[in-house]
């Protein structure tokens, strides 16, 4: 057999157009993989999918809790997007998660007698300082001396995880049900429910400000074109009077620090305690979200809330159908992969050579 | 031990590249046993000639014999088997193996054990008989750049090469090593094998050669014999014309110092002195010429000018001011203009769009209320700097990459000029531009200096610098050899400067 030889050719750089149509298309082509594994299953992908969209969308309960996911997720979906905008490739969302917990359920199991209005601002806060110190470390690291940022925002994953571990199993560790999981906080340092009922809570509010301060930052301000200008070309930006070191640093801290946000909110908004499962990959799941968005605001927002659906609607066929829901994983792989395959096919045209 | 017969015969080789002829009808001979010489300027086709011998490139046209035989080289392994060997300004050794290891390595791959005792023995012979000083054992990341090069020509020479081509080889060295290589070869030589030399540096072609041929553009002007010429004549065929052409310059009154550069040193990247004790300064409506062979220290001069790359020693003034060391955005701000010669990769940011890059500089100058960019001014600024420089780009909106060369290089002056810069390095800025480009962007340099910019231009043309410089300066191996005013310049004191046979007292 003679295989065809292919050859890659350069297309014209690629519009808004193409480049929303390869995010839809890998989301679609996703799926399509995946509902192997649903008739694998012995379910019937059309009902599963229904389940799926059905359990995310279709009631006021349900929808809420999309959103409940949506929280965290566009947070650290922000987050990658905000570093990887000027190259800073943080990793690390995930451990500058734990750490803003960690910062943010210190105040909130040691001042039981705060009033709301004090204790939630200084968690919110100390849940940024928490994250954006963790990825502040890498920043250093990097601008100072060159460290690689991939390996060092990484590892420092698993690093705030064990130490969250060691927190959780030691001084921390719930006194009432010897659970690795940290003493409640106070009722007072829980974020107000806004939809009675439900589990919709003032951080998916918060949350959706950040997209929005990331909007404007992103489409209207100087440092926005700053950072734009550094990720597509460093050296050049340097030469030409931008400070690259500071503002990688910066980007870095903001990025760390909206991640923080979202183990914040992770315990003040929903488990009210800090606990070493706070995050389900959150931090990893804001990878795709931000390069599914393109690293754009509404891009990100949107792919975060897909992401939210496919989350919060695997559970429910799982329920229903008994589809697996570690599903929701491989959707998201499968996503990202299908995406970085369709980013090369928006820039590269396959062409067979014929001799 | 020159003897009649001849090792390389080329006959009529033509190699086109996109937009030039890098080898025009070239006839090469090389005898056995001569050390042969190939001189010219940057771009004039030497390695381009000795990568098609070598099997790297496929001519377009011509014919290649080898000890008389006519020969087909379709790719090094071809050459290597016919016994031609090419030793790369860049090695292609493997740091953490051991110099036998790399002398070895691939030349032996179908032994699935290692003689790398026989191997070492040959290799010390082979040391021995043209006298080079290595350590088999050693491991090539603990050997200097002299001795790396006496790894790879060894290693050309255990793989029987009885043609040696070297190319610019004691670019990298420092004198004594440089001496140490030409005992080697004249004992190569000797042995009646053939060496090819290439080189732009006359007082080491006039040293080691036997013949030299001179190329010009792509062109051979003429083969002749090392004691028959002399470095004048050499310098003249290299650079070749009588005539200077004079662009019609402006008359403007030269006003005080803006730049003055005393006593710099400088490092590349490889850490070596590529810039050696410079003075210079420029004056306000002055252009000040930079001449000389592309890669004797001309970059690194600009990027210390203009604050990318650390000064290792000297000042530098700019008004006044010593801005040694100081960061671009500090410098910026003084109003220094930086024509990059790598315009796509460290002047422009391609994958933004033209306005964005038209803006680059003075952003923050359009910066209105808390952070927020005035996209209108923004707009309306580009819009004006395409149509005042005559950018051919459909919209400011229109990505930079799709524009072509002339108009990225359009772009760039655009940005640097519009900020009225009272300093303007500007360095390559017509390389690899047409005619219709090359012309506007050097009367805009013109009219710049006319409105009172003081203006360093480093160039590789000797054309343009003699064409808009008011005074020249010229550069070898990182030391300005003289600096002259353009009226007085003679194109022979010139070409014999760039190629460090003659120096002006300062």
């Amino acid at each position: 057999m003679v295989l065809p030889r292919l050859k890659l050719e350069k297309r014209p750089p690629p519009t808004l157009k193409m480049k929303v149509a390869a995010a839809i298309g890998s989301i679609a082509l996703a799926l399509l993989f995946s509902s192997i594994l649903i008739v694998q299953a012995g379910v019937n992908p059309l009902v599963g999918y229904f389940h799926l969209f059905y359990g995310a969308l279709g009631d006021k309960l349900s929808l809420t809790e999309t959103f409940v996911r949506f929280c965290p997720l566009a947070l650290t979906g922000v987050a990658c997007a905000i570093a990887f905008l000027c190259k800073f490739w943080n990793i690390g969302a995930e451990g500058q998660l734990y750490a803003g917990g960690l910062a943010a359920t210190f105040f909130g199991i040691s001042f039981l007698g705060a009033p709301s209005y004090l204790i939630i601002p200084l968690m919110t806060i100390s849940g940024f300082l928490g994250g954006a110190f963790w990825a502040f470390i890498p920043a250093a690291l990097k601008t100072r001396w060159k460290v690689d940022e991939v390996v060092t925002t990484l590892l420092g994953n698993w690093i705030i995880y064990f130490i969250t571990g060691a927190i959780l199993y030691g001084p921390w560790q719930n006194p009432v049900t010897k659970w690795p999981e940290s003493p409640a906080i106070s009722e007072a340092a829980k974020l107000p429910i806004l939809i009675p009922g439900t589990r919709f809570h003032l951080g998916i509010v918060l949350a959706l400000i950040v997209v929005l301060i990331y909007l404007v930052i992103y489409w209207g301000t100087a440092w926005g074109y700053e950072l734009k200008a550094i990720g597509a070309n460093p050296e050049a930006s340097y030469s030409m009077g931008i400070k690259v070191e500071r503002n990688m640093v910066l980007a870095a801290i903001l990025s760390g620090g909206i991640a923080g946000l979202a183990g914040a909110f992770e315990v003040n908004g929903l488990n009210f305690h800090m606990k070493l499962d706070l995050s389900h990959g959150y931090g990893y799941t804001g990878i795709v979200i931000a390069m599914l968005g393109g690293l754009h605001p509404v891009g990100v927002a949107l792919a975060a809330f897909f992401m939210a659906i496919i989350v919060t609607g695997t559970q429910a066929m799982h329920r229903v159908t008994g589809v697996p829901f570690p599903l929701s994983e491989v959707i998201q792989g499968l996503s990202l992969i299908c995406l970085l395959l369709g980013n090369f096919l928006t820039e590269y045209r396959v062409r067979r050579v014929v001799e | 031990m020159i003897n009649e017969e001849l090792a390389v015969k080329m006959v009529g080789i033509t190699k086109r590249f996109p937009g030039v002829i890098a080898n025009n009808n070239i006839n090469f001979e090389v005898k056995r046993g001569e050390i042969h010489s190939l001189l010219g300027e940057n771009g004039a086709g030497k390695t381009t000639l000795m990568n098609i011998l070598y099997g790297l490139y496929a001519m377009d046209k011509g014919e290649i014999y080898i000890y008389g035989e006519k020969v087909d080289i379709g790719s090094p392994k071809d050459a290597i088997k016919l016994g031609i060997g090419m030793i790369h300004q860049h090695f292609t050794l493997v740091p953490p193996f051991t110099v036998t290891e790399n002398i070895i390595l691939g030349y032996e791959g179908n032994n699935l054990i290692l003689k790398t005792d026989e191997a070492e023995k040959r290799i010390m012979e082979l040391a021995e008989k043209y006298g080079f000083e290595v350590d088999p054992r050693k491991k090539v990341m603990y050997l200097s750049v002299g001795e790396q090069q006496r790894v790879e020509i060894l290693k050309a020479l255990y793989r029987g090469a009885k043609i040696l081509i070297l190319d610019e080889p004691t670019s990298v060295l420092t004198p004594p090593e440089t001496k140490q290589l030409f005992n080697i070869l004249r004992r190569m030589a000797d042995e009646g094998k053939s060496v090819i030399f290439i080189s732009h540096k006359l007082d080491e072609v006039m040293e080691i050669s036997d013949r030299i041929t001179v190329l010009r553009k792509g062109k051979v002007v003429s083969t002749v014999s090392k004691d028959e010429t002399s470095k004048r004549e050499l310098a003249k065929m290299m650079v070749g014309r009588e005539v200077i052409f004079l662009l019609s310059r402006p008359e403007v009154e030269v006003g005080e110092i803006v730049l003055d550069v005393q006593g710099l040193f400088v490092l590349d990247d490889r850490g070596l002195t590529a810039v050696k004790n410079v003075y210079l300064n420029v004056r306000r409506g002055e252009i000040l010429g930079i001449a000389g062979v592309a890669g004797n220290g001309q970059k690194e001069l600009a990027e210390a000018i203009v604050g990318v790359r650390k000064a290792l020693k000297g000042k530098i003034f700019v008004e006044g001011k010593n801005v040694t060391n100081r960061p671009p955005y500090e410098l910026m701000s003084m109003g220094i203009g930086y024509i990059t010669e790598d315009r796509v990769g460290k002047g422009l940011i391609i994958d933004l769009t033209v306005k964005e890059n038209l803006i680059s500089k003075v952003y923050s100058a359009m910066t209105r209320k808390l952070f927020f960019l005035d996209k209108d001014l923004a707009e309306r600024y580009s819009k004006w700097l395409i149509k005042e420089f005559d950018i051919v780009a459909p919209s400011p909106e229109t990505p930079a990459k799709t524009l072509s060369g002339g108009n990225l290089q359009k772009l760039l002056l655009a940005r640097e000029l519009a900020i009225e810069p009272t300093l303007l390095v500007a360095s390559q800025p017509t390389r690899g531009l047409d005619v219709g480009a090359t012309e506007y962007i050097r009367e805009r340099l013109l009219e710049q200096k006319k409105r009172g910019t003081a203006i360093l231009l480093i160039s590789e043309d000797l054309e343009e610098i003699l064409g808009l410089s008011d005074r020249v300066a010229v550069m070898y191996e990182g030391e300005i050899m003289g600096v002259l005013p353009v009226k007085d310049a003679n194109i022979e004191d010139i070409g014999l400067m760039m190629a460090g046979a003659k120096r002006l007292n300062r």
